[in-house]
């Protein structure tokens, strides 16, 4: 008895493995969404353009020293970061608002501009001189979600921010509409083929298990991803600024009367949603295609997976991603043509049954 | 803030803004004046999707090149532009929106599901659907059209030019890795009836769906179980490099050969030509060909961002060149008039251009150029980042497509 409905063992193995990983990439998708719902209850639509500009980070990264719209592209990326550092610099020397915004105003235009001179301007030089081989994919993995948070931060303060006393649907629409026009500009400047980008070296080659042969990488994928859920439920579920955030979602306004910034907690949870989109788009990096299109695909099946797991259900989402993962792959055994729509079918069950998801507090 | 119904909301309106992706690209409205002295083309083709860089802006850069090439003589030529998005509906909408505002023809139409819509609605509003960027050979086959002319290439034509290859080299079993649309069930079946033909077999297929699929690894280890000889990729584009990265990763390529049976310069480069060497494949332009593909190169790299053409838009030239000859030896008073007369006195014409050389229009509305085998170059051999392919054999027109009683198109039977 080696066959399972006509199925091969080794083979229902090697597809349910294959289904962790890519559940690795849902969970660790959909906790950034959990989290950023949890606290500033708005659903985050540019999670998949964050995604992909980790992505693109990476490879930006990778290739300073060969490419003049890495160099520029990354320039542009590091502005966000430049902003935000030097805004904290002024609040130091404790110059007036009206002053901090109109110098924050002048540095990202000229900072544009210069990114716009012949060879890509000095930034941009500079970046191609310091690193001629580019930097590797460790580095990626390091500098992807800082530049990715920092931008995410910034969208935070200059437009997000803006609508939390409206309806949160106005944030959905908001932050559907940045997702899109981050999605045409990459799409501009990159087209829509995508870009080559190598395993790392160290993570290349495969280990054959018996039952099916499993890349390296890909089981780094898992243990990465593994690591960094259970490194955030930690935080959230074990620490004291995790108990602050906690209380924050329950009643904000009753947090802040005990002299805790609230609205910096909220940007920074924001920065660390985003930053967990870019990381899993470094790690995507390596094994799909790095294009504009790459997260839309992905999103629509994560935003099931919330859905599922119970909006903004920490737990839920970590627990529900891997599984789904898994009743994919089985799907794409059994009946493939109907592996993409199989997560929507369970999205709708759970949400006739169990309207506020399964991990969910209706 | 946080009740069930407020959630269930929210979630409509989360579903509402996906599905609304689809609604953004509008055609292109000029004024309404119908000048009876103006040819109106309109580049229908993919500027969002997975197929953009093979079609897309340089369709209509291609496009645009023609009408330049072609020159004033005596009628005003006005070039269109819309997004199809890749789907049969909005294409179906754009084209019937532009039929009715009085653009004489369609230009490009990639996708073979939109495709087939569009060739319904040139029938039977009798204007010209000049398709390129389109893979099915049903086009000028089952639902062969008077309406239509199909330049670039088709399904049957990679079929037998790379799966015989691949069968001579010993490859008799096959699995193939599909997208589940019009397009891939009509590449694997015209390849499987070359395989089988040949005195191979199919061991198996995996329907991936499409658009939407970004992670093949399953498939690909069911190909890996199968124990074919060959794996044969029926999609294109993103969908085929992302298989055979994976292809590469799951170390399928030491035991199975692959075949990418649609694949063109842009994802060879996508690919990077480290992953590429030695892949074998089929198109009917190459940049790289013969002094007049690389004058139209030198011509047309400063207008398409400096970058060569790719087979679908040296299709766009092509077509659009030998479509304003006609319509310039017809008159244009004639040409205007009627679809089905026009086409006809295309395929009455001798066709001869820079991209594809001399040919000709079949009756069921077919193309005839040769097909060429290129096979991927090493890094080594490849001496700029265009420089991509060898050329290992060249089929004439006249075998390189389906004979024409065999494709049972109405046209031909009459």
């Amino acid at each position: 008895m080696d066959e399972i409905f006509g199925i091969p063992i080794p083979l229902l193995f090697g597809q349910l493995l294959l289904g962790l990983i890519n559940g690795a990439f849902y969970a660790m998708l959909s906790l950034g969404l959990a989290i950023i719902f949890g606290l500033l209850n708005i659903i985050n639509f540019t999670h998949g353009a964050q995604f992909m500009m980790g992505a693109f980070v990476a490879w930006m990264l990778l290739s300073l020293g060969s490419a003049d719209a890495a160099r520029i592209g990354l320039a542009l990326l590091l502005l966000p970061l430049v902003v935000l550092l030097l805004d904290w610099l002024w609040l130091k020397l404790r110059l007036a608002q009206p002053i901090r915004l109109g110098l924050g105003v002048f540095v990202s235009a000229a900072w544009i501009a210069a990114c716009f001179l012949e060879n890509g301007g000095p930034v941009a030089r500079a970046l191609g001189a310091m690193f001629p081989n580019g930097l590797s994919y460790w580095w990626a993995l390091l500098i992807g979600p800082i530049v990715v948070g920092a931008s995410g931060v910034l969208l935070e303060r200059l437009m997000i921010a803006q609508l939390y006393k409206l309806d949160h649907l106005y944030g959905l629409l908001l932050t559907f509409g940045v997702g899109l026009i981050i999605e045409g500009i990459f799409r501009n400047e990159f087209g829509s083929s995508g870009l080559p980008y190598r395993i790392p070296p160290e993570l290349s080659g495969a280990w054959d298990l018996g039952f099916m042969f499993m890349p390296v990488y890909r089981g780094w994928v898992v243990l990465a991803a593994l690591i960094l859920c259970l490194a955030t439920w930690l935080v959230i579920e074990k620490t004291r600024l995790g108990a602050y955030l906690r209380a924050a979602t329950e009643r904000a306004e009753l947090v802040q009367a005990f002299g805790i910034n609230v609205p910096l907690m909220i940007t920074l949870t924001y920065g660390a949603g985003v930053a967990l989109a870019a990381v899993g788009g470094v790690l995507a990096a390596p094994i799909y295609s790095v294009n504009p299109q790459m997260g839309v695909n992905l999103i629509i099946v994560v935003f099931a997976v919330v859905v599922i797991g119970g909006m903004g259900s920490i737990l839920g989402s970590i627990l529900v991603g891997f599984g789904l993962g898994v009743v994919e792959g089985l799907t794409k055994v059994f009946w493939p043509e109907a592996s993409a729509t199989v997560i929507f079918v369970i999205m709708a069950i759970v949400l006739l049954t169990r309207p506020a998801g399964l991990f969910g507090r209706a | 803030m946080t009740n069930g119904t407020g959630r269930r909301g929210l979630l409509a309106m989360a579903g509402a803004a996906g599905i609304g992706t689809g609604i953004g690209g509008r055609p292109w409205r000029s004024a309404r004046a119908q000048a009876a002295n103006t040819i109106r083309l309109g580049v229908i083709t993919d500027m969002s999707g997975l197929y953009r860089d093979s079609v897309g802006p340089g369709s209509v850069a291609l496009t645009q090149q023609a009408v330049q090439e072609f020159g004033n003589r005596g009628f005003q030529i006005e070039v269109l532009q819309a997004d199809h998005q890749n789907r049969p509906d909005v294409g179906a909408n754009l084209v019937r929106q532009w039929f009715d505002q009085g653009v004489d023809a369609v230009v490009d139409v990639p996708t073979s599901s939109v495709a087939l819509a569009v060739n319904q609605i040139a029938r039977e509003k009798n204007r010209i659907h000049l398709n390129s960027g389109a893979a099915t050979s049903d086009l000028t086959g089952s639902q062969c059209s008077p309406n239509t002319v199909h330049w670039t290439y088709d399904t049957y034509m990679l079929a037998k030019s790379t799966a015989a290859a691949v069968v001579r080299q010993g490859g008799d079993s096959w699995f193939f890795i599909t997208a589940d649309y019009a397009f891939g069930h009509a590449l694997e079946r015209d390849t499987t009836a070359f395989v089988r033909g040949m005195g191979g077999r199919v061991l198996g297929t995996a329907r991936t769906p499409f658009p939407g699929t970004t992670d093949f690894s399953a498939f690909l280890l069911q190909a890996q179980a199968s124990r074919a000889k060959v794996l044969g990729f029926a999609n294109a584009s993103t969908d085929t490099v992302n298989c055979i990265k994976g292809a590469r990763e799951f170390g399928l390529h030491r035991s199975m050969r692959l075949a990418a049976l649609l694949m063109d310069v842009v994802a060879v480069r996508a690919l990077g030509i480290e992953a590429g060497q030695g892949l074998l494949l089929t198109e009917s332009f190459y940049w790289d060909l013969n002094d007049r593909t690389r004058a139209l190169t030198a011509r047309v790299r400063a207008r398409n961002q400096d970058r060569p053409p790719a087979m679908v838009q040296a299709g766009c030239y092509g077509v659009t060149l030998h479509y304003l000859k006609t319509v310039a030896e017809m008159g244009i008073a004639a040409a205007k008039a009627g679809g089905v007369e026009t086409v006809n006195r295309m395929k009455a014409l001798p066709c001869d251009d820079d991209a594809f050389g001399a040919g000709y229009i079949r009756a069921d509305g077919r193309k005839i150029h040769p097909g060429y085998l290129f096979q991927v170059k090493s890094p080594e051999e490849s001496t700029s980042p265009w420089d991509v392919y060898k050329l290992v054999t060249t089929t004439p027109g006249d075998d390189a497509f389906r004979p024409l009683n065999e494709g049972g198109c109405a046209l031909v039977r009459s």
